[in-house]
């Protein structure tokens, strides 16, 4: 026992040792990104689109040969804090994570500050009120993709349409801020109005269960155009309309925001009409703020993700490409 | 809006009551007629009901439909708690169940047979699993539970390998989406585990050795029950029902879902149970009491949907009818209840603790 203890002691120190010496030479050939090492902190795999998001940047560090220190916290901000602290004693040229929750970090980020290693937050900010504290923040604008969605929706229906809603986890920023957006741009249309409201918390069933309760209104007539947060709720909400015996894509205008295989296979089969991207393949941009970073080159404070609108016409075409 | 289907509807109902006067279930039933009644009389739509493409079509049987999964989780979770435990983990094994399905039917290309007894058997070896931790070393069961209720969602994503899966098997989807006699599958196969269950412990000794256990399992053991034995099948029934309410909520969306299938359905099955007048500590347990309790969960989800209750708000009318109905079972609140109104005629409490309400 004494002996594995005094072997971990030196592998420790070895290790360390180690980054101490590729740091040393970093600051000595600066924009070797080559060599570059990064610590990155996921928050978890509690879903499809964090799994196709963890993916995305461990192919594309592979794929530059960046060195990529990856570790998953498990939806815990204390996992996610002791992952930090290791990325600063192996001396990681850059530190990039997921922030499980949005406050607390200041302590552990000002440590990394001192230590003098930039910081890039990808897909979640974080409540600092120092923003030197990181570099950059690559993510989705949850608001801007609420915008697309009414703004395609206000192209394809001339401005005129009875809007249901489903509305995500109530609290929850993708709902609040897609809400927002959605609503923004559908402002300036007086003939666009949303009669029903309710949220499906961005599952598949309580998707269903909701539209089928809509439907069963009396007014349930005269609803056109069904919103949904995300695509899981409105495949659900499309089975409830089939078992109503109307349907989807046809008789109610359907649009949804995330992107999903599932939203493409149900576009190219008709019953879906349009969903706003949420991209989760951040490793390209990701990446290239690393590489802008270590040379010394000016990388924006906010870094939006690329994405787009797919209707009906491109979703077959996109199809195949779809990973997640 | 009162039509001939209505009155007997109402009619049903009012005999049901009648009937049920002096008994346990008499207060959820109370409970559920008045959250209806109110329905009738303030919520558009609600008691609509037609006939559509061959089955009956509206509100009331959405509810049938999707109180299904809670009724059945609910069967099991009564027995469970009547011997002196809870199972939470049900809504894991919930989940586990529909991966395995889904992973089986649709990856595996298995049949919908083979799928479903393959789903069972993994919900009842996780049910077995609970009934070696609590009976067999003794464990106490929120922890010994809770285990699983952690532990089990992580193997429904792995064995989905974190994606949803989807599937078509026509059979598959049937159980949820299918109807027979024009009512929803579903209810069928609660009315078939209800009337199994209520056979196997009322008919036989089953049901009295359970509450003993759950009233005192020391005396019990030296009365020559063996304890040990009664708690374990108990925690396998409860997961042979979630594995079945599993089935059901896989069905309805066609898909497994490990993040989200049965999420808090522990809760909502415990309440159920807790609203149908079976006690926390074990001891005397009411079936068809879980199943009104878990029609009223059902029926209060519903209609703050139909009545268009923002997702925000929807939680506090909720939480003032449980409160209301636990109340209502008290005697002792009952009492303090008829002790401020006036005093019409001491024959009749119930009148006055019914005004109460």
């Amino acid at each position: 026992m004494k002996k594995f203890i005094v072997l971990g002691a030196t592998l420790l120190l070895a290790l360390s040792g180690c980054g101490k010496k590729e740091g040393g030479g970093e600051t000595a050939a600066p924009g070797g990104a080559k060599s570059a090492t990064v610590g990155f902190s996921q928050i978890g795999a509690e879903s499809a689109w964090r799994t196709a998001n963890t993916q995305s940047i461990k192919d594309e560090a592979q794929k530059r040969g960046i060195k990529l220190i990856f570790s998953d916290a498990q939806q815990k901000q204390e996992n996610q804090i002791k992952a930090l602290r290791s990325f600063i004693a192996q001396n990681v040229d850059v530190i990039a994570f997921s922030p499980v929750v949005e406050t607390g970090w200041e302590p552990v980020l000002q440590e990394i500050k001192q230590a003098g290693i930039p910081v890039i937050l990808t897909d979640r900010a974080v409540d600092v009120s120092d923003p030197s504290l990181y570099a950059t923040f690559i993510g989705s604008d949850f608001v801007e993709e609420g915008r697309r969605a009414g703004k395609w929706l206000a192209e394809k229906t001339g401005g005129k349409a009875q809007i249901a809603e489903l509305v995500g986890t109530p609290g929850s920023a993708p709902a609040v801020d897609r809400k927002k957006g959605f609503e923004e741009a559908i402002a300036k249309y007086p003939d666009m109005k949303i009669i029903k409201s309710q949220s499906g918390d961005f599952t598949r069933a309580k998707g269903k269960e909701v539209m089928e309760s809509f439907l069963k209104a009396p007014d349930a007539k005269q609803i056109t155009v069904l919103f949904a947060h995300n695509d899981d709720m409105a495949l659900g909400a499309i089975q409830a309309m089939e078992e109503a015996g109307l349907k989807p894509g046809v008789d109610i205008t359907i649009v949804s925001i995330d992107g999903v295989k599932g939203a493409f296979e149900a576009m190219a089969a008709g019953k879906l009409n349009c969903t706003v991207e949420c991209n989760p393949m951040i490793g390209p941009q990701l990446f290239d703020a690393v590489e802008g970073i270590i040379g010394k080159k000016d990388v924006p404070k906010r870094i939006v993700v690329q994405e787009g609108v797919f209707d009906q016409s491109k979703a077959a075409a996109e199809l195949p490409n779809r990973k997640y | 809006m009162l039509n001939a289907a209505n009155i007997l509807f109402w009619a049903v109902l009012a005999a049901l009551l009648f009937f049920a006067r002096r008994q346990r279930i008499f207060w959820p039933l109370l409970a559920l007629t008045l959250l209806l009644l109110f329905n009738q009389l303030f919520t558009p739509g609600f008691f609509n009901l037609e006939l559509r493409e061959g089955h009956l079509y509206g509100t009331r049987i959405d509810i049938l439909k999707h109180g299904g999964t809670v009724m059945l989780v609910a069967l099991g979770m009564t027995l469970v708690i009547a011997t002196g435990g809870v199972d939470l983990s049900v809504g894991a094994v919930m989940a586990v169940a529909g991966a395995v399905l889904a992973q089986a039917a649709a990856v595996h290309q298995q049949s919908a047979g083979v799928a479903m007894l393959l789903a069972l058997v993994v919900s009842l070896g996780l049910g077995a699993w609970n009934g070696l931790l609590v009976a067999g070393i003794g464990i106490q069961p929120i922890v010994a539970t809770l285990i699983l209720m952690v532990a089990g969602r992580g193997i429904a994503q792995l064995i989905t390998e974190g994606q949803i899966i989807n599937f078509t098997n026509p059979a598959l989807v049937y159980i949820a989406n299918g109807y027979f006699l024009g009512l929803p599958f579903a209810c069928t196969l609660v009315l078939v585990l209800l009337a199994a269950t209520y056979a196997l412990t009322r008919a036989t000794a089953l049901g009295l050795f359970i509450e003993s256990v759950g009233d005192n399992d020391v005396a019990s053991r030296y009365a020559g029950v063996n304890a040990r034995f009664v708690k374990f099948t108990a925690y396998v029934f409860a997961g042979f029902c979630a594995g079945l309410a599993g089935l059901v909520a896989a069905s309805d969306i066609k898909s497994a879902d490990a993040n989200h299938a049965g999420l808090y359905a522990e809760l909502d099955a415990i309440l159920a149970v807790v609203i149908g007048g079976t006690a926390l500590t074990g001891g005397r347990f009411y079936l068809l009491g879980s199943i009104v309790g878990a029609f009223l969960i059902q029926t209060l989800t519903t209609t703050m949907y139909a009545r268009n209750v923002s997702a925000d708000i929807a939680p506090v009318p909720k939480a003032l009818v449980v409160i209301a109905v636990c109340l209502l079972q008290s005697e002792k609140a009952r009492r303090c209840f008829t002790r401020f109104l006036p005093r019409k005629s001491p024959a009749a409490p119930t009148a006055n603790a019914k005004a109460g309400s």
